[in-house]
């Protein structure tokens, strides 16, 4: 193959670096997310009402039939409720990252000069940024409905915190899947399948104890679980250091995992 | 510097079982605009695709204005645009934000971007619409702001896939007429189409593409004489009638005579003219024909001449390559 040495100078121009170059580009896809947020009512709606209607639900409808022992039902299940609603919300990334690759978005951004990470951070970071304001929401919320903290202010943050580092890991999961399926329907359609078990076959509504043995085996081992019982360990008080560090260990085992995966897939997905 | 502005070699990509570019070669002259023509499923996506640093390669080599594609990916980006065969563009941003959003991602700076934006509304007539979210857009306007959109930067090298595709014949136009302006601005434009007539409107040469090769590469106005320029076709029914119509005309008329049943072809380039002759000799036999059609040539009579068979539409054989 005959390669021509490029002797003569080319327009470097065009070559000039921005600082912070892939910070910019990330900011302006987060942005361009959160937008969507605004303007798509079903988003928001998704994203905000629903969780509320949990808390209803559970706190006034079931939670009477729920047994939680000597704990009030509400603060059992409010720290339940954090972790739910930053899975559910977590489609959004699926759904997302799906609908840009069928648009053809994504393959304007891969002939882009931008920074190959901008996509993917700038997805999980919008999603963040929509998590925070969400836990908030619910928080007051819970305290509405006579949610309690039995520990401090900084156990609080703590657990805020840990929905929050949840919730990112989560969005790396649902990232994965939107990339994989390409199609927002389908994105939505096999995502129920996972989150339906993590969220409902888990303690975050209900004492484990209360299932058939074979579930509990599941339920006990499992990220949303396993986030749930450090949440009520921070915000009731008792044992917490084990269930903390047991949250944060799923927590970064689903980001060693998935957000290699979901790079490799980006980097393929037009 | 070679006054190429794209060099593709010996191109290979293979999706599963299906070769898409079979080694295909081409070269764009800077400030030229360069025409891929073939049907759906000839690998013209794949090529551009592989060209705007979207998919590697399997084998073979691309560059653009002197840089590969796959070993200067980042600054092949930063001289191209690229607008695909579906509007890629945000429906939940308005136009200007999308238009911003390029512009940021294309690494251009802050105060360039406003304005420039400004000025593309403007003149793809969008400034009406600025503000309004892409959702409210027509498929016209979502087309021409992802036109637009592959403009932000001002890409010395542009690649258009299927550009008028779905746009009705006034923006068709509209965007022909842009694409010259560009062109005399020094712009390359590499596009593919499926219309031989839009590629001889914008097109200094043109590739004709059949399953990833190319098999013509050419000025439209020679491939057009190889071909004849006006297409005559005649439908006459009963028993042996087209073909003693074709013994008839054969030799005695100033083009190429083919048929398809009781389809004739007539291939000429004398113009209309040879119309009139091709009645007169029939008339002499007393044949008639049943249906008449004067037209220019077609994609597909470019096929037969060139091929010997119908320009076939593939686009489940190139996977996701030209169907997406």
């Amino acid at each position: 193959m005959s390669s021509t040495p490029v002797s003569v100078p080319l327009d470097t121009s065009r070559d000039r670096r921005i600082p912070f170059a892939p910070v910019r580009d990330t900011m302006a896809i987060a942005q361009r997310n959160l937008i969507a947020y605004i303007r798509v009512p079903q988003l928001l709606v998704f994203s905000t009402i629903q969780p509320v209607i949990f808390v209803l639900m559970f706190r006034y409808v079931f939670g009477g039939a729920i047994d939680t022992g000597p704990i009030p039902y509400v603060d059992y299940l409010m720290p339940g409720i954090f972790v739910q609603t930053v899975v559910f919300g977590a489609i959004a990334a699926a759904i997302g990252l799906a609908a840009d690759v069928k648009s053809g978005l994504m393959e304007r951004f891969h002939a882009l000069p931008m920074a190959r990470s901008a996509v993917l951070a700038g997805r999980t970071i919008a999603d963040l940024v929509r998590n925070v304001l969400v836990v908030i929401l619910m928080m007051v919320v819970g305290f509405l409905v006579g949610w309690r903290i039995h520990t401090n202010v900084l156990a609080l943050i703590g657990a805020a915190l840990l929905v929050l580092l949840f919730g990112y890991a989560m969005s790396w999961i649902f990232s994965t899947l939107g990339l994989a399926v390409k199609d927002p329907e389908s994105a939505q359609a096999a995502a129920f399948p996972i989150l339906a078990p993590l969220v409902f076959a888990s303690s975050a509504f209900v004492r484990v104890e209360s299932m058939p043995g074979w579930l509990q085996v599941f339920a006990e081992h499992q990220p949303v679980s396993a986030t749930a019982s450090a949440v009520r360990a921070l915000t009731i008080g008792g044992p917490t250091a084990e269930y903390v560090w047991q949250a944060i260990a799923w927590d970064v085992g689903i980001l060693l995992v998935f957000a290699p995966i979901a790079v490799r897939l980006y980097r393929r997905a037009v | 510097m070679s006054d190429s502005a794209d060099v593709v070699e010996g191109l290979r990509k293979r999706y599963g079982d299906v070769e898409a570019l079979a080694g295909i070669d081409f070269e764009v002259q800077r400030g030229t605009v360069f025409g891929l023509l073939g049907p759906n499923g000839a690998g013209k996506t794949t090529a551009i695709r592989v060209l705007a640093t979207v998919l590697l390669p399997d084998a073979g080599r691309a560059e653009v204005l002197g840089h590969d594609v796959v070993k200067q990916a980042d600054a092949v980006r930063r001289r191209i645009g690229l607008a695909g065969q579906f509007a890629a563009v945000d429906p939940n941003l308005t136009g200007r934000e999308n238009l911003r959003l390029v512009g940021v991602l294309s690494q251009m700076r802050r105060p360039e971007i406003m304005p420039r934006a400004d000025e593309l509304l403007r003149r793809f007539d969008l400034a009406d619409a600025a503000d309004r979210p892409l959702r409210t857009y027509s498929g016209g306007m979502r087309r021409r702001l992802d036109i637009a959109a592959s403009l932000v930067p001002r890409p010395p090298v542009l690649f258009l896939d299927e550009p008028t595709t779905g746009l009705d014949l006034t923006s068709r136009n509209e965007l022909w007429e842009m694409i010259h302006e560009l062109v005399r601005d020094g712009t390359t434009v590499l596009l593919t189409t499926q219309y031989l007539e839009e590629a001889d409107r914008l097109a200094g040469r043109i590739a004709v593409v059949d399953d990833g090769r190319v098999i013509a590469n050419d000025a439209p106005d020679r491939l057009k004489s190889q071909l004849g320029s006006t297409v005559v076709e005649l439908g006459i029914r009963g028993d042996g009638r087209a073909e003693r119509a074709v013994g008839l005309l054969s030799g005695r008329i100033g083009g190429r005579v083919e048929r398809e049943g009781e389809l004739l072809r007539i291939t000429s380039d004398q113009g209309a003219h040879v119309l009139v002759e091709v009645l007169r000799v029939l008339e002499t036999d007393g044949l008639e024909p049943d249906t008449l059609t004067v037209r220019e040539p077609s994609l597909d009579d470019v096929f037969l001449a060139l091929t010997g068979h119908h320009a076939e539409d593939a686009s489940d054989a190139d996977g996701k390559g030209d169907a997406a």
